[in-house]
């Protein structure tokens, strides 16, 4: 059974993500720049003296499609990379792949890894 | 008088730099709009480069320049051809005022102004503005409002001049009548849909600063171009553009620290252009640390000025009617007080060097005169626009974005 381990991160945590990550042996990930919120909310512009509230924080939203026993592996070196401490750190979520094939030579499972 | 070859070459390389600005113009504002619409702006500002330049040389600059009376010039100087001739001379360059620079010359050197002008409206109009009702407005803007100010104002046969209104490069003729155009226009067009409940920050900010550097190199040729000579008023100008504009940098970076906690790059853009905007009228009539006061004084008063747009509601998108109309007022009035002789004889003193309060009660009469023609033309030219061919986008499109609404085309692509 292989899993989906996804995380949203702080952009700026992305190089210290990828190098846990690949610490702990993951060979592969997704990336893509994402917009939203959580508990830290948005933040203020200010254009010519008028002051806006952006609702929105840019985000790096990170996807490792992994074996089921080594989900614990991937969180802690997810984890491990992108916190500071502070407010909006981010999230990791697991969720099920029902199936996984490697496009090129048609393996399935663990083996498209 | 003779042609002097290093005057010539000056002025040439001028209208050179002052047409370089309509691009600059075109990138400051385009960073500032929405990503929907930075190519409606930088096709607006541009297509005046093409619409105005043929414009002017058809009966643009007969109209400004010809020998028609005191309001506006004739029909004569038509297609430019005579200019060329064998001892042609403009109608009131004569003795004092001869030009020491080819006819032609100073031709293309107007016709840069009459170029920029028109596009600095385009900052309080973005985003809605059908493209059709804009190339017939800035075409008949052009010939209406244009022209004939420029002739009251930099003809030596224009009734302004001969009351002794001073404009050094047009604070009157370009600012405060494209301000006053601007505020009109866009009062007549109303608000971008959402404004100003919902936020539409600047999409590029790197542009608006890119433009502001181009603005300001262009500026050198449009306020030490009008020395129309290569001397020491020029190398004046040149100074007092330069200066003006850093003192105009650092007046509005200190106003907005001090009333929102940061100094910003649009900040620092839009207070330097507040001070090039202020000196245009001075630069060839003050000396000595009167720049650094216009440029302060003005950048630190359109600051505040831009904050009366959302109290009062109208919905000026870029700040024409804040930076130009406001910069060019404050400049125009502040030559009034701070014009010296001893930098130009052929100037006249203002309050604060022993010429009493007379040029100031001139400098009003030629801001109030050039702002409330261009307002009352301008009013006209967008409503009859509006009931014949329509002034404004249709929402959808508005919602679509110009960029694909009127020009088919999307500027940033994957």
């Amino acid at each position: 059974m292989q899993k989906i381990v996804t995380a949203v991160v702080k952009p700026f945590k992305l190089d210290d993500v990828k190098a846990a990550l690949q610490q702990a042996g993951v060979t592969g990930m997704t990336v893509t720049e994402v917009q939203g919120f959580g508990r830290q909310g948005g933040h203020t512009e200010v254009y010519r003296g008028a002051e806006y509230q952006v609702d929105f924080q840019p985000k790096v939203r990170i996807e490792v499609v992994c074996a089921a026993d080594r989900v614990d592996q991937v969180i802690d070196a997810i984890s491990q990379g992108a916190r500071t401490g502070k407010i909006g750190d981010g999230k990791v979520w697991v969720t099920e792949a029902e199936r996984v094939v490697r496009i090129r030579t048609g393996e399935m499972g663990d083996d498209a890894i | 008088m003779d042609i002097d070859s290093g005057a010539t070459a000056w002025v040439l390389t001028s209208s050179a730099l002052v047409l370089f600005m309509t691009p600059g113009l075109a990138f400051f504002y385009g960073g500032m709009v929405r990503s929907k619409n930075v190519l409606g702006m930088l096709m607006q500002n541009v297509f005046s480069m093409g619409v105005v330049s043929v414009l002017w040389v058809a009966v643009g600059f007969s109209l400004a320049f010809g020998d028609g009376g005191s309001l506006i010039g004739d029909l004569s100087l038509a297609g430019l051809g005579d200019l060329g001739r064998e001892g042609f001379t403009l109608p009131g360059y004569v003795d004092d005022l001869a030009l020491t620079i080819p006819p032609v010359a100073f031709a293309i050197f107007q016709m840069m102004f009459a170029v920029i002008t028109p596009a600095l409206i385009t900052g309080a109009v973005a985003d809605r503005m059908r493209f059709a009702a804009y190339a017939v407005f800035i075409a008949a803007w052009s010939l209406l409002v244009y022209a004939p100010v420029a002739h009251w104002v930099f003809s030596p046969t224009g009734w302004l001049f001969a009351l002794g209104a001073l404009d050094f490069a047009g604070g009157a003729v370009v600012h405060i009548n494209a301000g006053a155009a601007a505020l009109v226009l866009c009062l007549v067009l109303g608000r971008r849909k959402g404004w100003p409940a919902t936020p539409m920050p600047p999409h590029n900010l790197p542009f608006t600063v890119l433009g502001t550097g181009i603005l300001w190199f262009g500026w050198f040729g449009f306020n030490a171009g009008s020395a129309l000579g290569a001397n020491g008023l020029a190398a004046q100008a040149f100074l007092n553009t330069n200066t003006a504009a850093a003192a105009g940098m650092l007046g509005w970076l200190v106003v907005e620290r001090v009333r929102t906690g940061h100094a910003t790059t649009l900040g620092a853009a839009s207070g330097a252009v507040a001070g090039l905007v202020a000196i245009t009228p001075c630069a060839g009539f003050v000396g000595g640390t009167s720049a650094i006061a216009i440029g302060a004084v003005a950048s630190g008063l359109c600051f505040l000025a831009i904050s009366l747009k959302t109290k009062l509601g109208y919905d000026d998108s870029l700040d024409v009617v804040g930076v130009h109309l406001v910069g060019g007022l404050v400049g125009s009035l502040l030559l009034g007080v701070f014009a010296d002789t001893s930098v130009n004889s052929a100037a006249a003193d203002g309050l604060l060097f022993g010429g009493g309060a007379t040029l100031l009660g001139k400098q009003v009469v030629a801001s109030v005169v050039t702002f409330a023609y261009s307002a009352v033309v301008t009013l006209v030219l967008a409503k009859l626009i509006d009931l014949t061919i329509g002034l404004r986008v249709s929402g959808e499109d508005e919602d679509r974005g110009l960029d694909v609404s009127q020009h088919a085309e999307v500027a940033y692509n994957m």
